[in-house]
């Protein structure tokens, strides 16, 4: 299943798991993930999964590259019927003023704002990992009809809780921050809540993802 | 309200409470964050007798001026940092790297790191900070950890807790040494690069730019040519690790790093010379070395050897 185990650094390992993004190889590398996670291997301090990579961080003082693949490569997986995984269903408000992007896409894709929306809106997605910045999830994949370049300038700053679409992938900025994506719309909904000390955010790896729109009225009536 | 606090005249230009980070969060997107010079943060913490992970003051360049308000405390700067103490009008200045005792009104200003970034404030006792995540670092990108996840702010008060009423007088004597050479071993990119490429990579000098903090330094040299791809699927990153942008800049990621980058890595940055690396402040120029995992592994244990005979070389 993991291809090739390589080393990143002298302190991580970087498991390969293949070059194309599929939810195939996905499952595969969050499956790796979850058993790992209650593996308790000395000296791992971090598990990064990816589309199609798994980052291993480790302690050096703890263990070291040579034993800690030796212990991978051995991982007996269990098999993770991913019951774990929800279904988590997301509000968005596609108004005007959030929807940065929309004319720039109607533009390129060359469809009305009402197709793309109603494209948009009629298919699950699947969550192929988080992070970059805390919680953002990313997201896939997209009707073929959508598929759109990131911004030729990347914004200084999106809009915290905008939805952006790039290529095949959606996702969500849980914080503002710099960013290329194609925003189309905003969600009153918090996806990493900082006050929570367990499980902050709201979206895992794994997870399925259906959004639905909602009017300006609602938008506000959700963030009182 | 506690009787020993600090109230913060000057709040300096990036001074935030760190630990020694948080561990098992980078999948949903929290970096370690963390002291940036890990051997400076362990010496803090020994010198005032704490517990290894205890709370410190972190700073960059220019520090905070903080007035002291209670019984006597004993406190101590590491780093190479330029400090006094104002005490009735009169300045006193004193060393890093050895315990001071500050009385009541007693004001500490920590003017400026010399030719480095980082600096440490200790104190014999524990600042009370919020915890988030096993960890009272500060990320203020997420904006969790002590202080809300917010830098220090003028005006602020911060409160101190368990208080050494046995004042310690220690004290060390070390020398940052300031390298401009930073060993790295390959990255999992690296063939995506030119043999010219790898050989400029390696052969000249870059400049560290002031595009550089708690989260990457930025760096400007010679372009390193990509013959592959510029970008990648996106995945996984450490501390330490080198991307060279679509631009052919390198980028090295520190400890505040966004989790997950799609730019090619060259290289990460040996774990042993991770805390001199941060220390390089922008305006210097850095050279990079290649050597192997073995060697690499070898200097760390050399470089944690050397860390525990300064602590307990501490008298």
């Amino acid at each position: 299943m993991i291809k090739n185990i390589s080393n990143l650094g002298d302190a991580a390992l970087y498991c390969d798991f293949g070059t194309e993004v599929n939810k195939e190889i996905n499952r595969n590398v969050i499956n790796y993930f979850n058993n790992l996670k209650q593996s308790n291997f000395l000296g791992i301090t971090n598990i990064t999964p990816s589309y199609n990579k798994l980052v291993i961080s480790f302690d050096l003082k703890l263990t070291s590259y040579a034993k800690l693949k030796k212990q991978v490569e051995n991982l007996e997986l269990k098999k993770n019927n991913n019951s774990k995984n929800n279904l988590i269903k997301i509000p968005v408000c596609c108004a005007e003023e959030f929807a940065l992007d929309i004319k720039r896409l109607k533009n390129l894709l060359k469809i009305n704002e009402e197709k793309i929306y109603e494209t948009f809106f009629s298919k699950n997605y699947y969550c192929y990992m988080t992070g970059f910045i805390a919680g953002m999830p990313f997201l896939g994949d997209m009707d073929k009809s959508l598929f759109a370049k990131r911004l030729e300038t990347p914004r200084v700053k999106v809009p915290k809780n905008s939805v952006g679409i790039t290529e095949q992938f959606c996702n969500i900025y849980t914080f503002e921050s710099p960013g290329g994506w194609n925003i189309i719309g905003k969600t009153p909904v918090e996806i990493f809540d900082n006050k929570k000390n367990t499980e902050p955010n709201l979206i895992n790896p794994g997870d399925t993802i259906s959004f639905y729109p909602i009017s300006k009225l609602e938008y506000e009536k959700k963030y009182e | 309200m506690n009787k020993n606090y600090f109230e913060v005249l000057r709040p300096g230009i990036n001074s935030t409470f760190q630990d020694n980070g948080r561990n098992n969060f980078y999948h949903i997107g929290i970096p370690f964050s963390g002291a940036m010079d890990n051997r400076n943060f362990l010496l803090a913490n020994a010198i005032s007798n704490n517990g290894i992970n205890n709370p410190v003051l972190e700073f960059a360049y220019q520090g905070p001026k903080l007035k002291y308000i209670g019984e006597n405390i004993s406190i101590n700067v590491t780093g190479d940092v330029n400090f006094k103490i104002i005490r009735k009008n009169k300045n006193f200045k004193f060393s890093c790297y050895e315990n001071i005792v500050l009385e009541n009104n007693d004001c500490l200003d920590i003017l400026s790191t010399n030719r480095s970034v980082y600096g440490y404030l200790s104190i014999g006792g524990t600042f009370e900070v919020d915890y988030y995540l096993n960890s009272c670092s500060t990320n203020t990108k997420a904006k969790i950890g002590a202080n809300r996840g917010e830098k220090l702010e003028t005006g602020q008060i911060i409160q101190l807790k368990n208080i050494k009423t046995i004042l310690p007088k220690n004290k060390i004597e070390y020398l940052n040494s300031k390298i401009e050479n930073i060993r790295i071993v390959k990255g999992p990119h690296f063939d995506y690069f030119s043999k010219d490429a790898i050989d400029s990579f390696f052969n000249n000098e870059f400049n560290v730019t002031k595009l550089s903090d708690r989260m990457g330094i930025r760096l400007k040299g010679p372009k390193i040519n990509n013959i592959k791809n510029t970008n990648i699927k996106s995945e996984g990153l450490v501390k330490g690790v080198i991307q060279i942008t679509s631009d052919g800049d390198p980028i090295i990621m520190l400890s505040d790093h966004g989790t997950i980058g799609g730019y090619p890595k060259i290289g990460v940055v040996i774990s042993a010379d991770y805390d001199k690396l941060v220390q390089i402040p922008p305006g210097s120029k850095i050279k990079f070395k290649e050597i192997n995992l073995k060697d690499a592994e070898t200097i760390f244990k050399l470089y944690e050897m050397e860390t525990q005979n300064l602590i307990s070389n501490i008298k």
